[in-house]
Parts: C-alpha cells; sequence; structure tokens
C-alpha cells in the first residue's frame, strides 16, 4: 500500500497568539511550531498501517524551510520520505493545488491528513484534494481500518458517528480516536536524519483568498463573582443582566 | 445572479443553523441587491421549507431524488454546483457544521471558488470583492479575508448574525440535476446517533463538565440542569479521554469549537485547549472549588464552590422560576 500523509507546521497549542507589521503578520517570537495534532493522528495510523500491509509512507508539507524540523519529526516516527512544496501555504485552494499535482504522479491509495490545520482551522485541503483528484474524499475519520482494496472507517457526523465501506483510493481528513500519537524513539531519530527530503517548488499561483488583517478578541471583562451559598442570584443575573436565559 | 444557502435538513425541516445561515444569506443579498435562494437536499415537505421564508429567502430548490435521502457530502456538493450554476449564484453561505464543511470544500473545488470558513459576521465589500472576518487559531484570534474568485463560498459559525424573521414565505421548487454515480461509491454500514439531542454547535446554552465531576456516574446532576435550561451537554478532553463521555461531546481545540449564548462550565480548570473551543460563547460562566482555576480569568460569572452543592441548587433556582 502507498501512503500520502499531509501534514502542517503550526504554532503549538498552547502558544499566545500576537500580530505584527500593522497586525499582518503572526509574531513568531517565542512560538513553538509543532506537527498539527490531528495531521499527527493521521499520521501515526497510517504508521500501523504500513506495519500491519507493508508498502510505503511519504509525508508531503506545503511550507518554507522553517517547517523542516516538522518533517524531520515526522520521519522519526515512522514516514520513509518526505517531500517538501517550498511555499507559503497562503489558501487552502493552493494548498490543495500542490497536494495534488503530487498526487497525479504517484498514485497513492490513501491520501490522509488531519481533519484541519490549528491555524486557519479550514477543514478544506482534503475535500478540494479529493475533487481535483476525482477521488472520493471524507471527514472527520476517527477509525481506519483496510481490508485489501476496501477501507473501513467511521466518521463523526453531527451528534454521534457513522460508519462506511469504500473501495481504494480515498482522501481522509483524520482526527482521534483513529490512533495513538507516536513519540520517536532514539533509532527513528538517527534513521530521519538521512531519509530522502525533496523539496519541490510550486505549481500554479490560485490563492483565492487573502488574508488583509488579523485581529485579537476585546479583552474579556472582570468576572463577576457570586457566593456559593447565594448560586441562585446566578440565574437571576443571567436573565436580567446577562439575558441569555 | 442571487447568493445561494446550502440548507442542512434534519428529519425534513431545516436544521437551525441553516435557518441562520439563511438570514445570513438574505443579508448579504440585499446589500448586494439580489435576491437569495435556499438549496433543501433530501425528503421533506414544502410546508417545512417554506419557512426558509421566513428568514429571507425569495425561493427554496429542493432537490429530492431517493439518492439523496442518505447525507452525502460528494453527491450533495454536486448538486450544490448545479444549483449554483442554474441561479448564477456568486457567493454561496454555508453553515459550518460536519456535512457543511465537507460540502463547501468539494464545492469549492468544482467550482473553483474561493472559501472562507467560521466566518463570524456579515461581509463588506461588493459582487466584485468581499472582505469576510473569520476565526482563526482556534477562537484565539480573527483574520479579516479578501475574496476575489468568480464565485465565493462562506461557511459561517453560529451566531454570526441573529436571525429576525417575517411572515414571508418562499416559494418551493423542484430541482432534479443529473446525479454523478461516482459520488455514491461509499456504503454506509451502521449511524449511530444520540436522538433527540440538541447538537453541541447548535445548541443555545451549553452545560459542560470536567474532571472536577469526579466520575461518570456523577454526570446526573450536571444533566438535569441542562434539562431544566433547555441545554445539551459537552466535555473537556480529559472527560471524554478517561471515556467518562463520548467523544462527540468533547469541546475545545482539537473536539467541537462551539458559540452558543450561554456555556456553563462544571469542574473544568480552563486549559488553553480548551478555552480555544469556547471563547466564541457569548456568556460563561464557571464553576469550581479551586479559585485559581484558570477559567475564572476568561468567565463572565464565577461560583468558587463544589460543582455537587451549586449544580442542584441552580437547577432549583431554574426550576423555580419556571
Amino acid at each position: 500500500m502507498k501512503i500520502l500523509v499531509c501534514v502542517t507546521s503550526v504554532p503549538d497549542t498552547t502558544a499566545k497568539i500576537s500580530f505584527t507589521d500593522g497586525d499582518t503578520k503572526l509574531n513568531k517570537a517565542g512560538v513553538q511550531y509543532i506537527t498539527g495534532p490531528y495531521d499527527d493522528y493521521a499520521l501515526s495510523r497510517a504508521v500501523e498501517l504500513k506495519e500491519q500491509h507493508g508498502g510505503t509512507l511519504t509525508v508531503l508539507n506545503v511550507g518554507e524551510a522553517d517547517s523542516e524540523p516538522v518533517i524531520r519529526k515526522c520521519l522519526a516516527i515512522g514516514a520513509d520520505d518526505a517531500i517538501r512544496v517550498n511555499a507559503e501555504p497562503t489558501d487552502a485552494y493552493f494548498v490543495a493545488e500542490q497536494i495534488a499535482a503530487i498526487a497525479k504522479q504517484e498514485n497513492y491509495d490513501l491520501i490522509l491528513m488531519g481533519r484541519e490545520s490549528i491555524d486557519f482551522n479550514g477543514g478544506q485541503v482534503h475535500g478540494i484534494v479529493g475533487e481535483m483528484l476525482g477521488l472520493p474524499s471524507f471527514s472527520p475519520v476517527m477509525k481506519l481500518d483496510v481490508d485489501g482494496n476496501v477501507a473501513r472507517f467511521a466518521r463523526e457526523i453531527e451528534g454521534g458517528k457513522e460508519t462506511l465501506e469504500a473501495s481504494l483510493p480515498l482522501v481522509l481528513g483524520c482526527q482521534e480516536p483513529i490512533a495513538e500519537w507516536k513519540i520517536p524513539n532514539m533509532r527513528g531519530i538517527m534513521t530521519a536524519r538521512t531519509k530522502p527530503l525533496k523539496v519541490v517548488e510550486p505549481a500554479g499561483q490560485d490563492s483565492l483568498t487573502k488574508v488583509q488583517k488579523y485581529e485579537l478578541p476585546p479583552a474579556k471583562g472582570a468576572c463577576k463573582m457570586i457566593p456559593a451559598d447565594q448560586a441562585e442570584t446566578l440565574i437571576q443575573l443571567l436573565r436580567t443582566e446577562a439575558k441569555v436565559l | 445572479m442571487s447568493v445561494l444557502i446550502f440548507t442542512e435538513l434534519d428529519n425534513g425541516s431545516i436544521r437551525k443553523s441553516s435557518l441562520e445561515a439563511v438570514f445570513y444569506g438574505a443579508k448579504v443579498a440585499q446589500m448586494l441587491g439580489t435576491t437569495a435562494t435556499a438549496l433543501a437536499i433530501g425528503p421533506a415537505e414544502a410546508a417545512e421549507l417554506q419557512i426558509a421564508g421566513n428568514y429571507g429567502a425569495t425561493k427554496v430548490l429542493h432537490a429530492a431524488d431517493e439518492r439523496l435521502a442518505q447525507t452525502n457530502n460528494m453527491a450533495y456538493a454536486s448538486v450544490l454546483a448545479a444549483a449554483a450554476q442554474q441561479e448564477g449564484a456568486k457567493v454561496v453561505v454555508i453553515a459550518k457544521s460536519a456535512l457543511g464543511d465537507a460540502v463547501a470544500a468539494r464545492a469549492a473545488g468544482k467550482l473553483k471558488a474561493g472559501l472562507v470558513s467560521n466566518v463570524v459576521d456579515l461581509p463588506e465589500g461588493d459582487a466584485a470583492t468581499l472582505h469576510v472576518k473569520r476565526s482563526i487559531y482556534t477562537g484565539k484570534a480573527f483574520a479579516v479575508t479578501e475574496m476575489t474568485s468568480d464565485v465565493k463560498i462562506i461557511t459561517v459559525k453560529k451566531n454570526a448574525v441573529s436571525p429576525e424573521t417575517t411572515d414571508a414565505t418562499a416559494t418551493v421548487e423542484a430541482f432534479t440535476p443529473a446525479l454523478n454515480d461516482g459520488d455514491f461509491v461509499a456504503k454506509v454500514t451502521g449511524v449511530e446517533k444520540a436522538d433527540g439531542e440538541v447538537p453541541l454547535t447548535e445548541a443555545d446554552i451549553i452545560v459542560s463538565g470536567g474532571r472536577g465531576m469526579k466520575g461518570p456516574e456523577n454526570w446526573g446532576i450536571l444533566e438535569d440542569l441542562a434539562h431544566a435550561l433547555h441545554a445539551a451537554t459537552g466535555c473537556s478532553k480529559p472527560v471524554s479521554d478517561l471515556d467518562w463521555r463520548p467523544h462527540h461531546e468533547h469541546i475545545g481545540q482539537t473536539g467541537i469549537k462551539v458559540s452558543p449564548n450561554l456555556y456553563v462550565a462544571c469542574g473544568i480548570s480552563g486549559a488553553i485547549q480548551h478555552l480555544a473551543g469556547v471563547n466564541g460563547s457569548k456568556v460563561i460562566v464557571v464553576i469550581n472549588k479551586d479559585p485559581e482555576a484558570p477559567f475564572f480569568k476568561a468567565a463572565d460569572y464565577g461560583i468558587v464552590g463544589d460543582v455537587f452543592d451549586v449544580l442542584p441548587r441552580l437547577t432549583k433556582a431554574v426550576q423555580a422560576a419556571g
């Protein structure tokens, strides 16, 4: 089986977000970058599937040189090789175009990625890639097994889940609990240094949206404290003051 | 030209989140000097679909082919793209949901449309260039985004607009585009769904529990309060990781992001990853016995106390007030 896992390099979930250059750029000072948590789930499941079924596992990142530590970590976790499309991931359509261009040459059986990146939270790339390749796409997938040419999987729907069956190839956006996150071991870290990482230039120039300006949410006012023995007062305040009941 | 709104059906009725999207779409149509058309896919009575008129749609296209009875993101996206072409729609509005997101992405691929997700306010601009404000970094910031593609698709978060309704009804027209067999290649082998529950993304009020609830057997007091408030129930990540509650109730950075009118957090300390999932809420109430819990900093109202004492008192107070 030939698996492609697309990963993002994103600010750590605990990062404090602020902007510079007149609110047009993320302030990267002090921000630690990690593999997108959802992408990490996709990668972990892909490593397990490769262990079960054999085959190859490639990771793909659309990003600039500063995303290479994240790519190396994916290699340490178990990917065989990596491709980096050397471009700033400006917009979902643009990123999907890059992934589709590479997938068209390689005929992957499974193209996995996180349900969304945690920086822009679009959750769009898997669907657009599926459309560009003429392949079925599903998201958010929380369980995945492969039996021969057939994938059996479950996805979350409003208030529950749906189980499905479809033939490969497929494009899937993944989330927990599809697999446990894997931590690279020392041997993995050592071998990752010499695994192939190919850098390619982007295809097409189709960003269809463009960020004009970033904003932070307005500061929250002080929290009004209510003594526990007067808890009932809260209900009254929610009715008359906050007007949400 | 018109504004097209994809609406999601639940047992033959348009979902509340989709009616909000219809209102949003009608506002955009007004701004662009055109009309709003809603698209409903799946079995439904015309009388139920006319309700879209109350929210500002003048017409509802109804695609009722039997093969569309089962929700299918690919087939729905094909129908949506066909409807957009028939109506000459330049703006498509979709309520954010698992299905809405998937349909939006496939439709964007088909129409080569710019797609902006998690929009929190009405757009500015004109038919050629729209500026929309969306939530990013899981609610930690916003990005004002420019859209210049010919067709523009927007997915809107709950509470992006507060709908006002009228008595107007919409005309319902059958819509029967050719369906592609390629969209029906997956077989649904099972559906597990909690019946009659309000989905978290649609709930006006959410009561949510964390590890401070001490165990799944204690959820009764939380559910009593939720019931009295007609609220949905949610939980923090540790709670779903421990299997105290099902995964679809997990609210936070890697779970569901919610923006209700009222969020009541019970025994949740307020890790930054949890806050990321709830900071779109209008009003946040935090109940925690630890006065140092970081969640109080993000709250509007706080009670330092034991959930096992406070929750039953709140339930009684709600019931007493009727």
